[in-house]
């Protein structure tokens, strides 16, 4: 392998990391544009020089989707910035999007050599650069779609996984088809993750790309109600199905006074406001309400999005409610430091009891109990323990339950043989297969909640295993030895 | 795009809207619903199938105005189009032979349980209506619901049509009749299922009603529609949205249907092209 920098390994050592350019937190926290500007050329060519372009690049088994990391920012290094995207684009079909979203961190720039002396390459700074390079001067082109396959292929979901599947199985040819039961295209990219993350222009012409790509997309379309599993089989004539459907379903703590007024599910909050727009009512029609002090319990991404979307809709006590420390907080670390950024005032070891109403049945405040961590529990994290005659009162009008989410059971309802778990997951191999021949599903259908990129991860494992099965099916079987092994660590 | 193939007026402030869905034609049943959207700044709302037709690919609407979709709604004309329309939702009505069911319908919820009452009598049952409104011009679908039914009852606050009272006064005097009802459906204003239910609690009477709560998307991801059923949360768009009277905890839901009141007016007026105060109201103030 040629090194591809002009550095000495001791010279880029010494580069400090490239930051990102932001807006500035008091300004950001009261307006929804995105917080951060991402890398400018300059900033992404000196962070690109950054990379030791090891022998053995370990940051590519840290990514789910199996991405030439080190080929991209080889690219990038000279410049070659639309050859990078394109790498990328090779092993994941939504460079923009990961470059925003992915818990990068946690993957590939956890492993990162230069990350065990140094801090990590910016890789996921550096993957938003080139796919808003390429955005910006417009010099996207379309893929190569092998030959039209006459096989047809329902993709149920247009989540992050929906999208990831679609777009593989049509560079294959296949006649694919999403129905997504919104009236959007995105799943959780467009009713969840906030628009401060992930602005729309981005999500639409992502989705407008995979529509190019000779992608069908029905929007109002409930798959077991509109039609069911079946009858896109035998009516519609799908000969495989993959289903992204999500943990759309949310959960309650249970604690009294959950149906007071000014109480939402972190699902309902983050709709209104991401999907339907609430935040510009009555421009638009969809309305929330909200009160000066909000409570958001929860200390995943989602409870973080919700908190930060509260101080954008003008509350001026957002308060962040978590039974255990800050340490076990399941959301990204720059998730939490955003928040913290903006004023989010963080209620740790703090659990809450009730929820208390006014004479209106409206919230009125949220009274919880102080915590201490005794020993790990089953996920290894220190399990929060009461103390008694702690509790107090925090005044608030709003609170916001942001405590996990379970997959929607409308598919798993109305089709026979699809075998699911006690959690309501459906279940899966290795190949992402069902216990239903034909029917494959990922992403946080099958693991209950998980990340985007992994969601992305199982729909491109899918789309690999529904090719594979389909060339079976048609007599092709040879054709199956001959399939490159799909890069997927698992 | 949905488009709007018939649009009739009913009264001032009712309307009948024929929409081509064919995929929702072919799979409803009495008791589903659909969300729709009016137009692409607008919100989502749920909306009683009241008939569709599988052959010609349409379903039936009946639509009241009161906030401002639903009055915008109304200004639709046959040829106009609507940005959404999904479903059908909710589980449909168990249809079964119970021998005499009444069929109490207040104001427009009448068009909702048209669909029902009529796949109760194809299923055998001996079928009683009560139809009650404020008054004279809001009682709807009268000569539809009196051609499927065994007796109807028609009964406005105000007297100015049929018997002047409430459909419970005379959902009481059936009930103490020998017509032997053994099942109530009732459709209508949350204080009207409440009363029923109330009334009928008192009879032992076994006891249907559909409930309007507050919904996003229908499908189970927002669990705005909760309920309190029997004690428990319930969610409308999927467990529902029809559940035995005598179990619902109607002054929650009756609470909690107030959630968005100023705000709906603030809505409703900027249809009028009213001045508005964008502060009022997007606040709760503790008071």
């Amino acid at each position: 392998m040629n090194y591809v920098s002009a550095l000495k390994p001791s010279e880029r050592m010494k580069i400090p990391r490239q930051l990102s350019i932001e807006q500035d937190p008091g300004e950001r926290s009261r307006n929804f544009l995105e917080v951060s500007m991402g890398l400018d050329k300059e900033r992404a060519s000196i962070e690109a020089n950054r990379c030791l372009e090891c022998k053995n690049p370990v940051c590519v088994e840290g990514c789910p989707v199996g991405i030439d990391i080190r080929g991209f920012i080889q690219l990038a290094m000279k410049g070659d910035f639309v050859g990078a995207v394109n790498k990328i684009r090779e092993a994941n079909y939504l460079p923009a999007i990961c470059g925003r979203v992915c818990p990068q961190e946690s993957q590939c720039e956890e492993v990162c050599t230069l990350g065990k002396k140094h801090s990590p390459v910016a890789i996921g700074k550096l993957e938003r650069f080139v796919a808003d390079y390429e955005m910006q001067n417009n010099l996207f082109q379309s893929p190569a779609i092998a030959e039209q396959r006459d096989q047809k292929v329902a993709i149920v979901g247009s989540g992050p996984g929906g999208l990831t599947c679609a777009a593989e199985l049509a560079k294959l040819g296949y006649k694919v088809t999403i129905f997504e039961a919104l009236h959007a295209v995105g799943g959780v990219l467009r009713y969840g993750i906030p628009e401060f993350r992930l602005p729309r222009t981005i999500l639409d012409l992502e989705t407008d790309r995979i529509k190019k790509l000779g992608v069908e997309i029905y929007t109002n379309f409930v798959v077991g109600r509109t039609a069911t599993i079946d009858e896109l089989f035998n009516e519609w004539g799908f000969i495989s199905i993959y289903l992204g459907t999500g943990a759309g379903t949310p959960t309650f703590m249970g604690i009294p006074g959950e149906s007071l007024s000014g109480v939402y599910s972190a699902n309902e909050y983050l709709t209104r406001v991401n999907l339907m727009r609430a935040y510009d009512f009555p421009h638009y029609d969809t309305p929330i309400k909200i009160g000066r002090q909000v409570a958001v319990i929860g200390g995943g991404n989602t409870a973080m999005d919700a908190v930060r979307t509260s101080r954008r809709l003008g509350a001026e006590h957002a308060y962040l409610i978590y039974r255990r420390s800050r340490q076990e907080m399941p959301a990204r670390e720059e998730e939490i430091h955003h928040a913290e950024e903006e004023g989010v005032e963080f209620m740790l070891l703090t659990n809450p009891v009730r929820i208390l109403s006014d004479d209106n049945n409206w919230v009125r405040g949220i009274e919880c109990q102080r915590m201490e961590l005794g020993e790990p529990d089953e996920s290894g994290r220190r399990r929060p323990i009461a103390i008694k005659g702690s509790e107090f009162v925090i005044p608030v009008q709003t609170v916001v339950e942001a405590v996990g989410q379970k997959p929607n059971p409308i598919i798993q309802s109305t089709t026979p043989g699809l075998e699911t778990s006690k959690r309501g997951t459906v279940v899966v191999n290795e190949e992402q297969r069902t216990s239903r021949e034909g029917i494959y599903a990922g992403g946080d259908l099958s693991r209950g909640g998980a990340t985007v990129i992994l969601a992305m991860r199982d729909g491109k494992q899918a789309a690999a295993a529904i090719h594979k099965y389909l060339l079976t099916k048609s007599g092709q079987a040879s054709l199956v030895k001959d399939m490159e092994e799909v890069s997927v660590p698992s | 795009m949905y488009t709007i193939l018939e649009k009739q007026d009913l009264a001032p402030t009712l309307g009948k809207f024929v929409i081509e869905a064919p995929f929702i034609a072919r799979k409803r049943k009495a008791g589903n619903f659909v969300i729709i959207r009016v137009l692409e700044t607008g919100e989502r709302i749920p909306l009683t199938i009241v008939d569709g037709d599988p052959e010609k690919g349409t379903i039936t609407l009946i639509v009241q105005g009161i906030g401002k979709t639903t009055k915008l709604l109304l200004t639709k004309k046959a040829g106009d189009s609507l940005v959404d329309v999904v479903g059908p939702l909710g589980n449909p009505t168990p249809i079964e032979y119970h021998g005499a069911v009444a069929c109490v319908g207040g104001g427009v919820g009448t068009a909702e349980l048209y669909p029902i009452a009529r796949a109760l009598k194809q299923a055998g049952n001996k079928l009683y209506s009560i139809v009650g409104a404020r008054s004279k011009d809001l009682i709807i679908l009268e000569n539809e619901m009196s051609a499927i039914s065994d007796n109807i009852f028609v009964t406005t606050d105000d007297g100015s049509y049929g018997r002047k009272g409430f459909v419970t006064d005379q959902l009481k005097d059936l009930l103490e009749s020998a017509a032997g009802i053994s099942t109530v459906y009732a459709i209508g204003p949350l204080p009207m299922m409440k009363a029923v239910s109330n009334l009928t609690r008192s009879y032992g009477t076994k006891t249907y009603v559909s409930l309007n709560a507050i919904m996003v998307d229908g499908t189970g991801m927002c669990g705005g529609c909760r309920v309190t059923v029997d004690g428990q949360m319930k969610f409308a768009c999927v467990d529902g949205p029809e559940f035995d009277g005598h179990k619902v905890d109607f002054d929650e839901l009756i609470m909690r249907n107030r959630t968005y009141v100023d705000l709906e007016r603030i809505s409703d007026a900027a249809l009028h092209h009213e001045s508005i105060d964008l502060h009022t109201g997007m606040m709760y103030e503790l008071r």
